[in-house]
């Protein structure tokens, strides 16, 4: 349309832009700048609602979990493991070697009271729940869970360290409320 | 240019490309850009392009509205209050669509009133002007089921009264009624088939508007003056001045509809239905919304169950022979003098109807919903057959471009004696 006002691309000044060129441009950015704030709302819609944020942090009552017995809770619909561990098992999640690690982390960077380990309970090769939170489970070669679906051996801190998967288990972000109460989430 | 590629006078590789194996782009071109358009359009003939912008609002809210949504007479109420509450951005979303449903039959009925003013649904725009009849159908089913959705008060006493409407058909009425409830009543199975046709019926509006305007692109629009455009010096190509005009009637509408939105959201709803549904309790004025009132009053007016029902259904199904019932050739009501005084009363009228609609059905308003129904029916029936007939037209102009170009637009040299063209 320019070079039909102005064949040479020129304006009445001999510069090489024309008063059209700056008509076109400053249309569309208000027609995008427009379009992006109507889309917004909707695509924000989409996300997390206020209510299902507000149901974003649990709490769990310790007291009823004897050593050496895990429970499942359910947080932002995903299982959380809390085991109480046996003196044996922090010790031996203390004392592995680092260099073996498939991703290195010490034990003490992993728990607030070495006693509880407290991990997201899905496997970070594709999602599916090891087991190992009944006395009857498969633990793996390490004494912590087993994910049957590929075959991935966790710790008793919840390392992986042997297996597809890349990650050890998330520690979810949580604080001890008390002695035998916290807050996950 | 090889076998079998259409021809394509775009220049971009890429789009000479897609367009010689499907000319999309030849065909928004023809149909967008260099459309011949009448050169005299007033502001009335926005309202299309604007029911088109507001049919897509309602799309893309009723859409992500859904997201949020539960179509179970335990849940809705709750799940609507859900998305006013605690869903990004919910309200508005919710008050978009709700105030869009008010916004689309204000800007339809304008619309459909132009069109009677015009003359725009006359030979050769009959078939158009029934599938705009087909479209004001599909809109009234369409909010009548959304309405329910949110399963308030007037939701369910609205649903059980227009339900019972069919109850009025002789020998099967309990059966098609029970039919179309899914039950005794109007419960979740009846709510459940209201949504999923609440979903339906929108993209069914989108593909018969595409067969209204496909109509249109054969024929052409009609015109302020109502004569056909002679030549290149009565049109004007679509792009860019209906489209600038359009464009800028646009943005006049949706500072209306913002007003609405944002700080008028309830205006046009009943407080009653922020009151969750109650089968044992029926509030004490159950009204419908707005853009039915005129029928509503026209159902009350009747004493006779069936014939209620049948004259409100009558009262729309009337535009569609309205094509056959106008017997003037003259289309505009401009060089109509009576035909637009009469057009002025039904105007009148429908909004005298509106109001009485809104009022108990009792007293003074029984009588006005009865002589505005008598009415109604009398300018389809009795008046615009006579008129035709009886009323003696203006001299049209010979020309849209006549009176504005000078040598009266060139081409046309048709001695006609050209009079002024008339100020309405």
């Amino acid at each position: 349309m320019a070079d039909i006002t102005h064949p040479d691309g020129q304006d009445s000044e001999g510069n090489g832009t024309t008063r059209r060129d700056f008509l076109y441009l400053t249309t569309a950015a208000v027609g995008a700048v427009g379009t992006a704030a109507f889309a917004w709302p909707f695509i924000d819609s989409m996300n997390p609602a206020a209510d299902t944020l507000a149901l974003s942090s649990i709490d769990v009552d310790l007291s009823p979990i004897a050593v050496g017995q895990s429970i499942t809770v359910s947080w932002r619909g995903k299982p959380v493991f809390v085991r109480h561990r046996t003196a044996g098992e922090v010790q031996a999640a203390e004392e592995a070697p680092e260099g073996d690690m498939i991703d290195p982390e010490p034990d003490d960077a992993r728990v607030i009271n070495p006693e509880w380990l407290i991990v997201v309970g899905v496997c970070t090769h594709l999602g599916c729940i090891p087991l190992g939170q009944k006395p009857t489970d498969q633990r793996g070669e390490y004494g912590g869970w087993f994910c049957p679906c590929h075959g991935s051996h966790y710790d008793t801190s919840g390392r992986i360290r042997k297996g597809p998967a890349p990650l050890n288990l998330p520690v979810p972000e949580y604080e001890f409320l008390s002695d035998t109460q916290i807050r996950i989430g | 240019m090889g076998h079998g590629l259409a021809n394509s006078s775009f220049k971009n590789p890429v789009i000479r490309w897609m367009d010689q194996r499907l000319p999309l782009f030849t065909l928004m071109h023809k149909e967008y850009a260099a459309y011949p358009t009448p050169r005299n359009f007033n502001y009335f003939w926005n309202f299309g392009a604007l029911a088109m912008v507001v049919l897509m609002v309602m799309i893309v809210t009723g859409i992500f509205l859904s997201m949020h949504y539960t179509a179970h007479v335990d849940y809705a109420f709750d799940s609507v209050e859900r998305i006013m509450r605690d869903v990004n951005y919910g309200w508005l979303m919710r008050y978009l669509h709700m105030n869009g449903a008010s916004m689309f039959f204000i800007v339809v009925y304008i619309h459909i009133f132009r069109g009677l003013y015009y003359g725009s649904y006359k030979q050769p725009r009959e078939l158009l002007w029934i599938l705009g009849v087909i479209i004001l159908f599909l809109m009234m089913a369409t909010a009548f089921m959304g309405y329910v959705l949110p399963w308030g008060q007037m939701s369910f006493w609205g649903a059980t009264v227009i339900t019972n409407l069919f109850s009025a058909v002789p020998v099967f009425g309990d059966q098609i009624v029970m039919w179309l409830w899914g039950g005794f009543s109007v419960d979740n199975p009846t709510l459940n088939r209201f949504f999923s046709l609440h979903y339906l019926l929108p993209f069914v509006i989108i593909g018969v508007v595409f067969l209204h305007v496909a109509a249109l692109h054969i024929t052409g629009s009609n015109n302020p003056l109502g004569i056909d455009p002679k030549g290149p010096q009565d049109t004007l190509p679509f792009h860019p001045y209906y489209t600038i005009k359009d464009t800028f009637g646009l943005g006049v509408f949706l500072i209306f509809f913002s007003l609405f939105v944002f700080f008028a959201p309830n205006y046009l709803g009943h407080p009653d239905n922020y009151i969750p549904a109650d089968p044992l309790v029926t509030p004490a004025h159950i009204v419908p919304e707005w853009y039915f009132l005129p029928f509503y009053a026209i159902l009350r007016a009747v004493p006779d169950k069936l014939l209620g029902v049948v004259l409100m259904f009558g009262s729309i199904a009337v535009l569609f022979i309205l094509p056959w019932l106008d017997t003037s050739k003259v289309r505009s009501a401009r060089f109509r003098p009576i035909y637009k005084i009469f057009f002025w009363v039904f105007v009148f009228v429908c909004l005298m109807l509106g109001y009485c609609g809104a009022k108990p059905a009792e007293g003074i308003y029984v009588v006005l919903s009865r002589l505005g129904t008598v009415y109604y029916f009398a300018h389809f029936l009795i008046l615009l057959p006579l008129l035709g007939k009886l009323e003696r037209p203006l001299p049209l102009p010979t020309s849209i471009s006549e009176p504005v170009l000078p040598r009266g637009g060139g081409a046309i040299t048709a001695g006609a004696t050209a009079k002024p063209m008339d100020k309405a």
